[in-house]
């Protein structure tokens, strides 16, 4: 059965707005995608939607009582709530670095947490 | 770290836009750069904005802002950058001169031979838009729940209504459901969208938070704390359509309903400013219409990406640069006369060497001992004679004189200083 689906790309600040022809488990077209990030986008909004998140997790002894943290790679859209969970378990001690991992391979998913900034002790 | 009478480029402000431009003033030459910042560390407001969407256009990343001022701050500091931290700046005189009041140094005085106003922009508030209502806790500026929630680690509340959909708010929106939250409803009193699409997609589409467009808030309840708002849609002219009126439970409103330029310094410091952006005029090198001021980023007017900031950033720290190294080289093209041989003083004590260029400089001078006889009076750069005039007698109650000429020029250019001999032929 071929299915229209009206998608917004968020690849870019730009956000165009996709026309999606799909059969089945096929893409056959993408409408009025700006550049090639949106055909890309679409096959994975599509068939594996994902989301970069961004939280904070506790830190002992910080020049702030969080650091901030994220996902090295987008994570599939269904687990955003579980990898909050899991990113709120995590307490960490100062100094804390730029990229440093906080949390790995989150729920087998492949990809790291990471902080996102130097944070010097208290 | 010790601080400096006289720096080339001082930059208020170290958000991108102040970071960009100390950059590129030290990698366009500068040397004394110097970066004031208010709060105790660099990043400006990128350090509160810990979701991802920035350097996609300059490091080609989807990088979360304390990342993307990580960059920038690792930066200056390796090419050099002196910082002021915990620094109120309070006056910015046209000629330059910078007030401030700091926790390390106190009252500070500090020249700039260029400046670059980065102050960025802040947040309209309830009192601005002009809200009904009580007068409850619980009314936040988007930005000020922001930086409660990612940096201080606390909640503003636990049920919220939005007002405004610009992307602060967006992000906020989803921010505050990711902390286990609930947002009830984001309003918008125009017909579209304020902030980007992408935000509206993955911040409300993403949790089904609603939205609704041509809505607004009509009345906040509560007397200690927010209790509800009273909503209602409006028509074209925003007044509220009667009979649309919805109270909505929550224990918090946050508003996202503009910025402005942050231009209080500008205007001390006799930088014009554009009635309609709310920033300074500015030329393409960012320069306002007091020379050596410059100015960049949300300051000047408001953007959507801190990318582009980064940018407008690079162009002023270039200008001010640019103007600041001319000025510096004016200054050192000062040369001073020393009185020599038997020579009590000179005036001018100093010279401006480029204007030898076009005009005669006389030199005035007193000898300390008297020479009966055929004396010269000469002008040396310590090892070659640029000029010497052959005088019947000196006395010390006879004012001498000789004449530098623009002919004189190229040799007094190689100089680093003059001096004057009388001595008998």
């Amino acid at each position: 059965m071929v299915e229209k689906r009206k998608l917004i790309c968020i690849s870019c600040p730009v956000g165009c707005e996709l026309t999606v022809t799909i059969d089945e488990d096929k893409i056959i077209e993408v409408e009025d995608n700006a550049c090639k990030l949106g055909l890309d986008y679409a096959e994975q909004e599509i068939f594996d939607p994902r989301r970069m998140v961004a939280s904070t997790v506790k830190v002992k002894n910080g020049y702030h009582p969080l650091v901030p943290v994220y996902t090295e790679h987008p994570i599939p859209k269904p687990m955003i709530k579980d990898i909050l969970v899991e990113i709120r378990k995590v307490e960490i001690e100062a100094p804390v670095k730029t990229n440093q991992v906080v949390l790995e391979n989150v729920l087998d998913t492949g990809v790291n947490i990471i902080a996102s900034r130097d944070l010097p002790k208290a | 770290m010790s601080l400096k009478n006289t720096y080339d480029v001082v930059i208020i402000g170290s958000g991108p836009g102040g970071l960009a431009a100390a950059v590129e003033a030290k990698k366009e030459g500068a040397q004394d750069v110097l970066v004031i910042e208010r709060d105790a560390e660099l990043g400006g407001i990128l350090l509160q904005c810990i979701h991802n969407g920035f350097g996609l256009e300059i490091f080609k990343e989807d990088l979360p802002g304390p990342s993307y001022a990580q960059r920038y701050i690792d930066e200056s500091l390796t090419l050099g950058v002196e910082t002021l931290l915990d620094t109120i700046v309070l006056e910015v005189t046209p000629g330059r001169k910078i007030f401030a009041s700091s926790k390390q140094h106190g009252f500070v005085e500090i020249d700039a031979r260029a400046i670059v106003l980065a102050m960025g922009c802040r947040e309209r508030t309830r009192a601005m838009i002009q809200i009904p209502g009580m007068r409850p806790a619980g009314v936040y500026t988007a930005g000020t729940a922001q930086r409660f929630v990612n940096i201080e680690g606390y909640m503003p509340g636990k049920k919220y209504v939005i007002l405004g959909s610009g992307d602060i708010g967006l992000i906020m929106a989803r921010r505050l459901t990711f902390e286990g939250a609930k947002v009830e409803r984001v309003l918008e009193i125009l017909p579209y969208l304020s902030g980007l699409t992408r935000n509206y997609v993955q911040c409300l589409q993403d949790f089904d938070i609603p939205l609704m467009f041509e809505h607004t808030v009509k009345f906040i309840h509560g007397k200690d704390r927010v209790e509800a708002v009273e909503i209602a849609a409006v028509d074209k002219n925003w007044k509220f359509i009667p009979g649309t009126e919805e109270v909505i439970p929550c224990d918090t409103l946050l508003l996202s309903v503009g910025l402005i330029p942050e231009n209080e310094l500008s205007r001390q410091a006799g930088v014009e400013l554009d009635p309609i952006t709310g920033g300074p005029f500015v030329d393409e090198s960012r320069q306002t219409n007091v020379p050596g001021i410059f100015a960049a980023g949300n300051v000047v007017h408001v953007y959507d990406l801190a990318d582009w900031v980064t940018m407008a950033g690079y162009e002023a720290g270039k200008g001010a640069a640019k103007y600041a190294m001319a000025l510096r080289a004016s200054e050192t093209a000062h040369i001073p006369i020393i009185a020599g041989k038997n020579v009590h003083h000179v005036v001018p004590q100093s010279i401006n060497v480029r204007s030898l260029e076009e005009e005669e400089i006389e030199l005035q001078l007193r000898v300390l001992k008297p020479i009966e006889d055929r004396t010269y009076v000469e002008v040396h750069d310590g090892e070659n004679q640029i000029a010497r005039r052959l005088m019947r007698y000196v006395r010390p109650g006879e004012m001498n004189t000789i004449t530098l000429k623009p002919s004189h020029f190229a040799d007094v250019e190689k100089a680093s200083s003059i001096t004057v001999d009388v001595y008998p032929r």
